[in-house]
């Protein structure tokens, strides 16, 4: 497929001085320039600078849906000015093939003066909207908004939730072949996102190409093909979303979705077992790093129980994002009534699909012997392993449609009866 | 009405059909560092005429918004300055006036002088008052301060009923010649912006500019000869303040319009030139700093 967006070495230099102060006053200058006339020797001293944006190339292909994630400062919204034309790069080049629209933010120009329907006008011509294209989504853009009788009412006086409607709206309808979004838009309901990242049917052929900038990684894992991570200006990766994701995190909080002990010595444990590996993996006992919220996903243990004499068992422990305790559980099945021979098993704890809840789990393992009212820890992996929970936002989850934030540790698949009374 | 919730789709969104704006691949966008000597992209200006409009809509709605009161302040202003220096000037200093009714003489010269000053000051605020819009989305930024010298013709124009109207009262009867007045308001639009051009990107960078305006804009109409006639002064006088361009457009204004005194020709040729000249500096100092607007606004 063709190539809707590449980049070849773009950069940006920024002189420190704009980012300590963003603009001056003309007596500063003036003064500074006086000072500099009136200064002997070395009077240039080159002034300080960074580079925010560092030689960053890379490709999108139409129709492909693409996430820039990074910490902050990492230049991600940089780049996003400069492919939005809203800044310059200081070097380096870029060519966008096809219509571009940018939505930085929703509501671009909003007037709070002006009514509903002069905003849309207002909002859908800053967008880029032809006024023929206004008019023909009129109708849609305000039954989506649901603003409905309020249309000519100045959007000073709409509640808040309304005035984001309907601008949310407009967004929703702006349709151009290559579309750049800032996260904020992330939060928009699931029909938004469908329509505005051409997740719905598609107009003919390819898809609408899509460059998503967000440290959401969430809203990255649940929008995005592919994924780019920035660091320090640079391309640190380019790659398959959950690769990237789980790369970044690697890094970022230092655990990954594996972990191997080759040496003996290192490995967790006491004289009765010690643990070999940890691994996340999806029903086929692959590793995965990042796991549908729709299907089940195991942790796999393997450990060398050294002699025998004592039943040992198995047990887990998850942690959400916030630290907060999922669950605890222990292997209960029979295996582990009677002690085992020595030798190396594999346990998995099998994790049922719609359980968790979306974010990263982390997870400590520990193999015990039970010793009532006490669990006696052999060997312990404390937050040995990380993976990531997600919603693809396909409307059969516990979610339904609804796409904003979903408080919880759990957020199971209930069985719900109506009656009719 | 549930103003809180997110809304949860009701049905499928229709599907849109293939419209011209959607060729797949009809543009391509190119994206470079800023030339140190950027050219003005006439084609992509005129690409982006609709967004001008709406510019110039939008503020010309929310002045106009209170409909009554917008329009009438429109009427009052230059009323109230042409009363005050008929007053002050015609009265008691006794102005010359070019053998026309001092009221008239001072109103006519006062809407030209107003024309200018509101799109000079629109124009230089219009970067500035514009940065939700210039950090979040792309646009030729040229379009800002020439929808800042283009509003204030709507109010202008209302004047001139008034205008009209007391050339009935007077007894004013306009030649042929007023079908060239719209050539002065054009020369006093040239001015205006190729002011704004170069102080509104200056006031992105140095936000005291704006406080040093008005006291120029205080001297200006003194040397303009918008409450007198310039031809009362010694004439090498009228060549020094021929640079002053706003000269040609109130001279100008009340000759065609008026049947005032006509200005020196060489001394109309300077002022236009200066205009031009204004235009060209402005233009050239605005688009050398509009790659910058974005990080220094």
């Amino acid at each position: 497929m063709a190539v809707a967006i590449s980049a070849e070495e773009l950069s940006k230099r920024f002189r420190i001085g704009q980012y300590r102060a963003a603009y001056g006053t003309l007596r500063d200058s003036v003064s500074a320039g006086v000072r500099r006339l009136r200064a002997t020797g070395h009077v240039h001293q080159p002034d300080e600078t960074i580079w925010a944006l560092k030689d960053v190339s890379f490709e999108a292909r139409e129709g492909e849906v693409v996430g820039i994630i990074g910490p902050n400062g990492a230049g991600k919204s940089t780049l996003l000015k400069i492919l939005t034309r809203i800044t310059t790069p200081t070097e380096g080049r870029a060519e966008i093939r096809g219509r571009v629209g940018s939505l930085l933010e929703v509501g671009t120009g909003f007037h709070p003066e002006l009514t509903g329907r002069e905003n849309i006008y207002l909002n859908g011509s800053i967008l880029g909207m032809s006024r023929r294209e206004i008019n023909r989504n009129f109708d849609a853009i305000v039954d989506f908004s649901g603003v409905g009788k309020f249309i000519d009412t100045p959007v000073k006086r709409y509640s808040s939730g309304m005035y984001v409607r309907l601008a949310f709206s407009v967004a929703a309808h702006f349709e151009p072949e290559v579309l750049i979004v800032d996260e904020v838009l992330a939060v928009g309901d699931a029909d938004f996102q469908r329509r505005s990242l051409g997740r719905m049917e598609s107009i003919g052929g390819a898809g609408r190409t899509v460059l998503f900038v967000s440290h959401n990684l969430q809203g990255i894992l649940q929008l995005c093909d592919r994924a780019i991570l920035l660091q320090h200006g640079e391309v640190a990766m380019d790659g398959p979303t959950a690769d990237v994701v789980a790369f970044y995190e690697q890094q970022t909080i230092g655990q990954s979705s594996e972990v191997v002990w080759t040496h003996r010595t290192d490995a967790p444990g006491d004289d009765l077992v010690r643990l070999q590996s940890i691994r996340i993996v999806d029903e086929d006992g692959s590793s995965i790093n990042v796991a549908d919220v729709r299907r089940p996903v195991g942790v796999e243990i393997a450990f060398q129980v050294l002699r025998t004499g004592d039943a040992v068992v198995p047990k887990i422990k998850l942690y959400d994002q916030h630290g907060a305790t999922a669950f605890n559980a222990i292997d209960t099945s029979s295996y582990w009534h009677d002690p085992p021979d020595p030798g190396e098993y594999v346990s998995t704890a099998w994790i049922p699909a719609n359980l968790l809840n979306e974010g990263r789990m982390s997870v400590d393992v520990d193999v015990v012997t039970v010793a009532s009212p006490k669990l006696l820890p052999h060997a312990s992996a404390r937050l040995a392993v990380s993976f990531h929970v997600y919603d693809p936002m396909d409307g059969d989850s516990a979610r339904g449609l609804f796409s904003g934030q979903w408080r919880g540790v759990v957020r199971p698949l209930l069985d719900w009866t109506t009656e009719e009374r | 009405m549930t103003e809180t919730q997110v809304p949860v789709p009701q049905k499928p969104a229709p599907a849109v059909e293939a419209s011209p704006e959607h060729e797949r691949n009809s543009d391509i966008t190119v994206i470079r560092p800023a030339s140190s000597w950027p050219q003005i992209q006439f084609n992509e200006l005129w690409r982006y005429r609709g967004l001008l409009g709406v510019f110039v809509w939008r503020d010309l709605k929310v002045r106009y918004k209170q409909t009554v009161i917008g329009v009438a302040w429109a009427l009052f202003q230059p009323l109230f300055t042409a009363l005050v220096y008929t007053f002050v000037f015609g009265r008691f200093a006794k102005f010359p006036s070019e053998n026309l009714p001092y009221p008239i003489f001072a109103y006519a010269g006062v809407l030209a002088w107003q024309y200018f000053s509101s799109s000079f000051n629109q124009a230089t605020s219009s970067v500035v008052g514009n940065v939700p819009l210039v950090t979040k989305v792309y646009f030729p930024r040229l379009l800002l301060p020439i929808g800042g010298v283009l509003v204030p013709l709507v109010d202008l124009t209302l004047s001139l009923t008034v205008l009209a109207g007391m050339m009935v009262w007077f007894g004013v009867v306009p030649s042929a010649l007023i079908l060239l007045s719209p050539l002065f308001i054009a020369l006093a639009l040239v001015t205006a912006l190729g002011a704004g051009l170069a102080l509104s990107a200056m006031t992105v960078r140095y936000r005291d500019v704006p406080y040093a305006i008005p006291l120029f804009m205080q001297v200006l109409p003194f040397l303009s000869g918008v409450m007198y006639s310039l031809t009362a002064l010694p004439e090498k006088w009228q060549w020094v303040l021929a640079f002053n361009p706003l000269t040609a457009v109130v001279t100008g204004w009340r000759w065609t319009v008026l049947g005032g005194f006509s200005p020196n020709p060489g001394q109309l040729a300077i002022s236009v030139a200066m205009a031009f000249a204004m235009l060209a500096v402005g233009l050239a100092y605005f688009r050398r700093s509009e790659p910058r607007f974005a990080d220094t606004i």
